[in-house]
This record gives structure tokens, C-alpha cells and sequence, in this order.
């Protein structure tokens, strides 16, 4: 059966959900998958809300998560968790800022990717943590840094 | 070896790999990444003034020759609508692949044109890639197909196309390799006189009975067999959405969607029960299929608005019309902290200014806690849109007229508008605001002429604002940063709408969000020297 995992990061502009999505899809995308990634920028760099979706499975259609169905839906701001609630599915699991004791990472700035570890490591993805250090465009330190806070992100939830 | 890349990029890479010549554009949501990816990857791209002056230097280098991608966001075609329709008739050995970048449902655009109107109203191919892959392939098909025909090519492309990541595969595609580039003199094919255009009309008409058959027989049209009493035809991202709302529909998918492959839809219609076309937009294929008397069903009409997804094709397909919820209203975006258009827009604000704006960052104006925008047309309507109003207000409202624009949007066409107020100055006179921030912010920081840097941040030559607006023979221009001292900017302001006369005020502060760059970009080229 074709089943799609879909995640959807939502925060304001500036926080870096664009940046915590490509790297949901490079990990899905290093572990063999059919990955989709689909967002909307422009007017929403300038501190408005921003969502972006990533769907991985075995084959994925459209780019864009449909309403109600995300297995994943990683919220950076508070007061957006409401402003994107309607995507969550049933089952769907909400992880939100709460959810990282912020004054834990090194650089708060980093709670998107720590947020969006803890999507991508609970999911159904076949992942290894070694597939965060397989991305060809981070450079190493990058993806060092993002593999600690990973873990940190586990350890905190 | 595979690749995941956004449609914008996929773009790019397809016009490297098929030795693009030159690659020019103006920037504009969602295609800016294309040009900006193609000077990445290291081929030659370059920033145009605006798309029609990009159009013309792509016209130029498919004269001679070679190879160029134009690119462009919907609206931009408007501005090089001019050049389109005459060049469709005209004769150029190299390639020229228009790409326009429509925006349905305006994630952020002032319209939803569908121009895919264009390349019908033109007589121009359009190819309409579904994903990254396509979007790679389709570069390569257009390219193909401008040389074999002679002919340029547009690539519509849509928001989701140009902003999504999908997996490309550049193996296995390709295209010749360029011509040597050379003049080969073409008078009746190039001089577009009455006498030589009547016959290259008919000339382009017959070149697109031409690709009909080629469409028909070789196009990149793909047919998904599935159930009998269901199918669909689409194009473009719908069909992404179409595969997963009903996976058991037959479906018939084309590529080229101008000139349309009319004998394969034909075929695919005949035995089905029920055909329904899914389109973005525009009920453009729906008409073209039943102009030629083939039975299909269109989308209801509620659905002409927006993006599609997968479920409102679900509904387009139940035929369920009730209304769709709302979204929940996220927060909208505003001026950055510190941004120096912000003092602008309070002293316009205090004084209770009517103010014509443009498109840009300071579009954001019209948001509270502002409220300091009246109106916003197009790209450099700002300025004649203003000199309209001052025209025709009684004098004590024509005075508090003001016209808002950005550095980036006066070079693309608020030049002319400078020379309509000069030429037809209104009687209680007019005052323009350029907001100078040193970059062209709103779509991302790109380089324009009067920066004095190329797309690759390189030193060139710089066009001086106030100096080209005093050669315009406008007397009062001053430059001033209003951030450090806001009470003397609105003091300046209120003393020119005093005064009957013509007054240009430049406002000259980079974009916060730039200013490093711009530094390092400036001492990078000091070094150079």
C-alpha cells in the first residue's frame, strides 16, 4: 500500500520553516524515498505566517498536504497552532513549541530544527541517524550541530 | 543521479545543461529563483531593467543564434506583451523560451491572470510541466522545439510548479548541442514592416499546423488508463492533485497545451462515460475542447478561484458546490522592525496624505498600523496613477497627493512616468517619493540597475536616480534618510505638497535585510579594483 507520511511545519517568517522543511526532505530523500515538498513565499518573509509541506512515501502526488491529513504537524510559533490546526488528521500528531525547553539548546534559534527532528525520528521513515549526516547540501558542521540538537529534542520530549 | 529540486531550479539546470546562451529576467514571484539558480550553477544570467527589455535582449540572442531563457512572473508578461506578439510572427535561428510564472490564487501577485491566454492570443507553444522532472524536461522540449520550428516557446509555469521539491532525474534528456553563433541576414524574416509581416503571420499559423501533428503523435501528452465512467483531462499541477483525489480515473494529461493535440483528446473522450476537465484558472482547455465539439464537462464555476487541491478536486468531481470554509486568517506580513519605510509611511500617515503606491515591500504600507495607501495597480502605476488623481481632485485633496515608489520599481517603468509629470505637470504640481533601499527587496534581494552591481553582485555601471530625474527636467530632488531624523522628513514633505511645483524626494536607506550583504558586496569589489 502506498502510504504517504505528511508533514506539515508551520511558525512565522524568519523562524525557519522553509529551512527546517528542506531538511525533513533531504532526510526522507536520503533514505530512498519519493519525497514532496511544497511551500508558498514571498509577502510571508516579512513576518507573516508561512507553512510548508513534505510528503514521503513510496510515490507522492501532489505537493500539498491535504487538509486534515497530517501525520505531523510541527507548529514554531504559539499563535499559529491555530491558524494551521485544520491540517492536523485524526491521529495526527501536533508538536509544538512547548514541547523543546528552548533554554536547552544552544541557540534558541535552532528550535525549528529541533522541532522538526522529533517529526521526522517518531515517524514511519526508516531512519537512521546517520541519513542527517548523508544530506549532500549541509555542510558537515551543519549537520553536526542539527544531530545534537536532534537528540536533544528527543531527550527533552 | 537524482536530485531533489524546486521547479525554479529544475528550471535552471535544464538550460545549463542545454548550453544556454544567456538567461535574463525581471525578478518576480515565483520565478525569481530561476536566473538566480542559473548564475549559480554557472551559467550566464543577468538581471533586465524590466521582462520587456529582458524579452528583447532574448530576442537578440535568438537572432543570432544562440540560446536564451526570459523569465518572468505573470504580470511581467504584460510588460513584454509588446515584443511577444511581434517576434511569434518572426524568424530566429536560435531559442527563446519565454517562461511565466502565473500565481493562482495570489499567494503574492495583485491578480490571477491565466496566461496561458498569452501563448494562444500570441501563437506561441506552451509547454505546462507537472513537476521538477517536467519542469527539467520541458526546458529541453522547448528549447527543441523553438529551434526546430524557428519559433519561441513558453513555459508556464504556476507557484506550486516553481516552489515545490520534487526528484529530478537529469540523466537521459538532451537536446543538440548550440549552434555557433553567427549573423545570417533575415529581411523579410526580421523587419517587421506591413509588407513583411502579412506574410510572416501566415507563416507562423502554418508553423502551428505544424506542431499540431507533432503534438499528436510525439508530444509529451501521457494517458493513464483507468475506469470507463470516469475521465479527466488536465495539465500542470492539477494533475498531481487529480492522480491522488481519484486514482481509479482514466486520465489524460498533455504537456503541450498550445496547439492542442485535438484528435488524441478526441480518442480519450469517445468511450467514456463522463469526462470532466480539471484546470487551474481559467476555463481555457474546457473551451478550446468543446470549440472543436467534443463533449466534456467544465469545473463549476467557484472553482475558477484559487489554487486547486486535492480536495477541491474531490468536490469538482462530486460536483459539490456547498461553500468551503474559510481559513483561519494567519498573520499578515509587515514592514520589518528598524525597515527605513517605515517613517515614511507614519509622516504620509500625519499628514493625512492620499497616496498612490507600487508594488514592492512598501505595498505593506496599505497594513495597519499605516492604513497609508491608496491605491496599487501595477508596477510603476504609482506615478501616472497620482498625476490622474491630481488632474481631477478639487485642489485641497489633489494637494495631499503623493506617489510611493521603490528603487527597483522605477527603473522597471517609473522612468516614464517621471516624463509624463514633467511633460503634463498638474496645476497644484506633484510630489514623488522614491524609497531607495539599495536592493529589490520584496522578491529577494536582487541586484537592479541602480545598484551598480550585476545578479552576480559584480561591479557594473550604475544608474544615479537623482541625477537621470534631474536630466528629466524635474528641479527639486532631494535625498534624505528620513530614519534618523523623522520630524525633518515630514517637514520636507508637507513644504513640498505646498508648494505648486515638482518635487521628488528620494529617501536613501538600505534594506535592513540586506545591508550586510550590501557591505560585503561593496568591499568585495573595492578589493577587485
Amino acid at each position: 500500500m502506498n502510504k504517504i507520511t505528511n508533514v506539515v511545519i508551520a511558525g512565522l517568517g524568519g523562524q525557519g520553516v522553509l529551512k527546517a522543511s528542506d531538511i525533513v526532505a533531504d532526510v526522507a530523500f536520503g533514505a530512498g524515498l519519493d519525497v514532496k515538498k511544497s511551500e508558498v513565499h514571498g509577502m510571508s518573509q516579512r513576518g507573516g505566517s508561512v507553512s510548508s509541506d513534505v510528503r514521503f512515501g513510496e510515490h507522492v502526488f501532489s505537493p500539498m498536504v491535504p487538509e486534515g491529513e497530517a501525520d505531523f504537524l510541527v507548529v514554531l510559533a504559539p499563535d499559529q497552532i491555530e491558524v494551521n490546526s485544520a491540517m492536523l488528521g485524526s491521529d495526527g500528531v501536533l508538536i509544538e513549541p512547548s514541547q523543546v525547553d528552548a533554554s536547552k539548546l544552544r541557540n534558541k534559534k535552532s528550535t525549528n530544527v529541533a522541532l522538526s527532528a522529533c517529526s521526522v525520528d517518531t515517524s514511519s521513515l526508516p531512519t537512521r541517524i546517520g541519513l542527517w549526516q548523508s544530506s549532500a547540501i549541509y555542510p558537515k558542521r551543519f549537520m553536526k550541530r542539527m544531530l545534537k540538537r536532534s537528540m536533544l529534542a528527543r531527550a527533552v520530549l | 543521479m537524482v536530485h531533489l529540486l524546486s521547479g525554479d531550479e529544475a528550471v535552471a539546470a535544464a538550460a545549463f545543461d542545454a548550453g544556454i546562451t544567456l538567461g535574463t529576467g525581471y525578478p518576480g514571484t515565483p520565478s525569481s529563483e530561476i536566473l538566480e539558480e542559473l548564475e549559480r550553477i554557472g551559467g550566464r544570467a543577468q538581471w533586465a531593467p524590466n521582462e520587456k527589455v529582458a524579452l528583447e535582449v532574448g530576442i537578440g540572442v535568438a537572432f543570432s543564434g544562440g540560446r536564451s531563457l526570459v523569465t518572468m512572473k505573470h504580470v511581467g508578461l504584460n510588460v513584454a506583451a509588446d515584443p511577444l506578439f511581434t517576434v511569434a510572427y518572426m524568424d530566429a535561428p536560435g531559442a527563446l523560451v519565454i517562461v511565466s510564472a502565473d500565481d493562482p490564487g495570489m499567494a503574492s501577485s495583485q491578480n490571477e491572470q491565466d496566461n496561458r491566454r498569452y501563448a494562444v492570443a500570441a501563437g506561441i507553444p506552451m509547454l505546462e510541466p507537472s513537476d521538477s522532472q517536467e519542469a527539467y524536461e520541458f526546458t529541453m522540449r522547448a528549447i527543441e522545439i523553438a529551434e526546430r520550428w524557428r519559433i519561441p516557446v513558453m513555459l508556464r509555469m504556476t507557484t506550486r510548479i516553481c516552489h515545490s521539491k520534487t526528484l529530478v532525474d537529469r540523466e537521459g534528456v538532451s537536446v543538440p548541442p548550440p549552434r555557433t553563433a553567427v549573423y545570417i541576414p533575415n529581411v523579410p524574416g526580421r523587419v517587421m514592416i506591413p509588407a513583411n509581416a502579412r506574410p510572416a503571420h501566415r507563416k507562423l499559423r502554418e508553423k502551428l499546423s505544424e506542431i499540431v501533428p507533432w503534438n499528436e503523435q510525439s508530444g509529451p501528452t501521457q494517458v493513464i488508463s483507468g475506469s470507463r465512467s470516469l475521465g479527466i483531462i488536465t495539465s500542470g499541477i492539477s494533475f498531481q492533485h487529480v492522480r491522488e483525489a481519484v486514482p481509479e480515473a482514466s486520465v489524460l494529461k498533455l504537456g503541450m497545451t498550445h496547439p492542442l493535440p485535438i484528435e488524441t483528446i478526441r480518442r480519450f473522450v469517445k468511450p467514456l462515460e463522463r469526462c470532466i476537465v480539471v484546470e487551474e484558472g481559467d476555463p481555457y482547455l474546457v473551451e478550446a475542447i468543446r470549440s472543436v465539439g467534443i463533449p466534456v464537462e467544465d469545473k463549476p464555476s467557484m472553482f475558477r478561484f484559487g489554487e486547486l487541491n486535492v480536495k477541491r478536486v474531490r468536490r469538482i468531481l462530486d460536483g459539490d458546490c456547498s461553500p468551503e470554509a474559510k481559513p483561519v486568517p494567519g498573520k499578515p506580513p509587515e514592514l520589518c522592525p528598524g525597515c527605513p519605510h517605515r517613517t515614511v509611511f507614519t509622516a504620509l500617515k500625519n499628514l493625512n496624505c492620499i497616496v498612490s503606491g507600487d508594488i514592492g515591500c512598501y505595498s505593506l504600507g496599505v497594513l495597519p498600523p499605516f492604513d497609508a495607501m491608496d491605491t496599487i495597480v501595477c508596477m510603476g502605476a504609482s506615478i501616472g496613477v497620482g498625476l490622474g488623481m491630481r488632474h481631477t481632485l478639487p485642489e485641497s485633496d489633489a494637494k495631499r497627493v503623493v506617489s510611493v515608489l521603490g528603487d527597483s520599481t522605477f527603473i522597471h517603468s517609473g522612468i516614464t512616468g517621471i516624463a509624463e509629470m514633467v511633460y503634463n505637470p498638474p496645476p497644484t504640481g506633484h510630489v514623488v517619493l522614491i524609497l531607495d533601499n539599495g536592493t529589490t527587496a520584496m522578491t529577494g534581494m536582487q541586484e537592479h540597475p541602480g545598484t551598480g552591481r550585476t545578479l552576480d553582485h559584480h561591479k557594473t555601471g550604475k544608474i544615479v536616480i537623482e541625477d537621470l530625474i534631474k536630466a528629466l527636467g524635474v528641479r527639486n530632488v532631494q535625498v534624505v534618510d528620513a530614519t534618523p531624523d523623522p520630524r525633518g522628513f515630514e517637514e520636507l514633505v508637507k513644504k513640498s505638497l505646498e508648494k505648486p511645483e515638482l518635487s521628488v524626494i528620494i529617501n536613501r536607506r538600505n534594506c535592513l535585510l540586506a545591508a550586510k550583504s550590501i557591505k560585503e558586496y561593496e568591499k568585495c569589489n573595492e578589493q577587485d579594483n
